[in-house]
């Protein structure tokens, strides 16, 4: 038990290349010139929240239901609805724009408790691994969410087409 | 342990505290629920000793199928505890093989 | 044996989500329905899945389970759905079921029967097997999202699958650490989102990998884990061990299907499908007159697939009944047809499709 476990390479994992084929995938020019929503879906699964919460039309699964869903980043203004709503937990907002060196990544984020804004918090990639630190902006978490909050956080530009998290905050056990 | 705070349902709702005596011992449970969440809340995860190599046995499947938690509950032994409800003043006993009636009924 | 006889137009065997849709389906056209479920309360395994369910907008997608559960049964009450709780039905012979409420026995005459008895989980056998703390994935669930108790601390999962990745993540939700999760197979069985939400939190996911052994004194206190070779061997030297007291076991599940082999169903053995499954024809109705199945005992799917299938049964027993035309009848059954379908597709759902059109063409049928 000397080193950590390790995931069996390509035993889940997505590849940033599969990613970034996939439909739901901004362009690296839209990456740069504006916040984008970022659907990391590269499977045939049955589902379509995405499309029916989309008050512009702008994502599309269409039929069948399997279809991967696209996005159309010219219809989208990034309002995040689909965040929240998506089951997988699979779509995020990255906004490249938001300062000179600075980007945001928004998530979805279900753990107790959650980070308060302004808490400074280790964010993570998608293997869970530490990446950078970042500085929690706004935490969103209405009835409309069902408890599924939506988190931002600030961080080093250069990470943000890696984080897609934080490292969970339930540390210390704050039941009861 | 219980999880009193759970971010998607919210805050454990109150519910009836009773007492289960278990060998003799009082633990705290809540009214109705399963004997063994209330066995497993109390940190009690041996249910039964299996017949033949009295072996250590506990919760399953926790839905009444595998028979694996069945413990003697107020005399009678064989009782499937994972779907059985807790009542207040229950006496409950490590079941050792098939167990054993308390008394003739 | 029971004097006391009951009628019951609709008796559906078991409360979970095949058998409330069934229900509350039949139930709206004006069939006097009665469920019969053993537990204390009615949902079956509904209301451990406090997950958001895939699917489209008629599937409720976006939607927790335990949600969906709630909305079930209010549309059974609102439609005067009778529930006969802490009942187990013991016994079946063509219209006729055996009951036991509260250590009576009755007998239930009915018209028709629908069979909604779900599945249980298939265990596992290593070394340790039987400790406590080794448990079923949906085992854990149950304590931890309905019954709110932690099975344990940290926990290793074996499985890869749907359930396990989605208990997996369930447990850190319920403040519990996850020590990794293993899958025998060289990929994981499950949908890569939900492999990705949990990898997010940093938990290994290793495949091609096994568990060899539990061990402990009572309880389990430790696993022992494994990389595995092409023909399943374990490979010598790269066992680790993990101090962990929960080991949850999720390798599949099996129709609880002992009423219809009671009842004289004729059985197909589909792997994709659990186990052996009770044959049925596009209406979900067994091989035996007047019973009808729905949900994972008529073969392992999810819970919404097992609505749908219930509302397909619902309708089509409600038009038997005559409380609907067959016009309106098909119409309706071919939209549930649809909606079944289409949680069906993909690479994920054509296998069991493949299987499921096997059963409803099968010659037993007629």
């Amino acid at each position: 038990m000397k080193d950590r476990l390790k995931s069996t390479p390509g035993a889940w994992v997505i590849s940033r290349e599969i990613l970034e084929a996939s439909p739901g995938y901004p362009s690296k020019e839209e990456l740069k010139r504006k916040p984008v929503i970022v659907i990391e879906c590269p499977e045939e699964i049955p589902c379509d929240p995405c499309e029916t919460i989309c008050p512009r039309g702008a994502i599309v699964v269409g039929e069948p239901i399997t279809n991967l869903p696209r996005i159309d980043q010219d219809k989208c203004n990034a309002c995040g609805l689909c965040i929240p709503i998506c089951p997988g937990l699979a779509i995020f907002l990255v906004d490249n724009t938001y300062s000179e060196k600075e980007a945001t990544v928004s998530f979805p984020y279900e753990y107790y408790p959650l980070p308060k804004e302004g808490d400074e918090v280790n964010a993570v990639n998608r293997e869970g691994e530490i990446a950078c630190k970042a500085k929690v902006l706004k935490v969103r978490d209405p009835k409309s969410h069902d408890h599924t909050s939506v988190i931002t956080i600030v961080i080093p530009k250069e990470y943000s087409n890696q984080v897609r998290g934080i490292e969970l905050q339930q540390k210390v056990d704050k039941n009861e | 342990m219980r999880i009193f705070y759970h971010p998607i349902l919210g805050k454990l709702e109150e519910k009836r505290k009773i007492t289960l005596e278990v060998d003799g011992k009082k633990i705290a449970a809540y009214e109705g629920e399963p004997i063994a969440a209330a066995l497993l809340a109390a940190g009690i995860r041996v249910l039964r000793m299996s017949p033949k190599r009295e072996e250590p046995r506990g919760v399953f499947c926790a839905i009444g199928r595998c028979t694996d938690c069945v413990m003697i509950v107020d005399g009678q032994p064989n009782v499937r505890t994972c779907v059985t409800p807790a009542r207040d003043g229950m006496k409950i006993q490590t079941q050792k093989g098939l167990g054993k009636w308390a008394k003739k009924l | 044996m029971g004097k006391e006889t009951m009628n019951v137009e609709l008796a559906v065997v078991g409360g979970g989500p095949a058998g409330l849709a069934v229900a509350a389906k039949a139930a709206s056209y004006g069939v006097q329905v009665t469920v019969f479920d053993e537990n204390e309360r009615p949902g079956g395994q509904l209301f451990k899945q406090i997950h958001k369910f895939f699917g489209s907008k008629e599937h409720q997608a976006g939607i927790r389970g335990h949600d969906i559960g709630y909305s079930l049964l209010s549309q059974c009450e609102e439609f005067g759905v009778k529930t006969m709780l802490n009942t187990v039905v013991w016994g079946i012979e063509k219209n006729m079921l055996g009951i036991q409420n509260n250590g009576r026995t009755y007998t239930i005459k009915t018209k028709k029967t629908i069979i909604a008895t779900g599945a249980s989980e298939n265990p596992l056998c290593f070394p340790g097997w039987t400790l406590s703390g080794v448990m079923g994935a949906g085992a854990a669930q149950t304590m931890m999202n309905v019954h709110r108790v932690q099975p344990g601390q940290k926990a290793l999962m074996v499985g890869s699958g749907n359930v396990g990745l989605i208990v997996s993540y369930q447990l850190l939700l319920a403040g519990i650490k996850v020590a990794a999760i293993v899958e025998a197979l060289p990929k994981i069985g499950g949908y890569m989102v939900h492999a990705a939400k949990i990898r997010r939190t940093g938990v290994p996911i290793l495949t091609s990998a096994t568990i060899c052994e539990a061990r402990g004194e009572n309880e389990v206190e430790e696993a022992v884990i494994a990389s595995i070779d092409e023909k399943g061997n374990v490979m010598e030297g790269t066992q680790r061990v993990l101090p962990v007291d929960l080991i949850c076991i999720a390798v599949g599940l099996r129709p609880l299907a002992e009423l219809c082999w009671m009842a004289g169903c004729k059985f197909m053995f589909l792997p994709v499908l659990g186990d052996h499954v009770p044959i049925h024809d596009e209406n979900m109705r067994s091989t035996v007159k007047d019973i009808y199945v729905a949900g994972d005992v008529a073969g392992i799917e999810e819970a919404s697939t097992a609505m749908e299938e219930g509302r397909l049964a619902g309708i089509a027993v409600a038009e038997e009944l005559g409380y609907l035309g067959s016009e309106e009848a098909d119409e309706k059954k071919n939209l549930a047809r649809k909606r079944l379908e289409s949680l069906r597709l993909g690479p994920f759902g054509d296998t069991r499709a493949e299987a499921k059109r096997k059963l409803t063409e099968s010659e037993v049928n007629r």
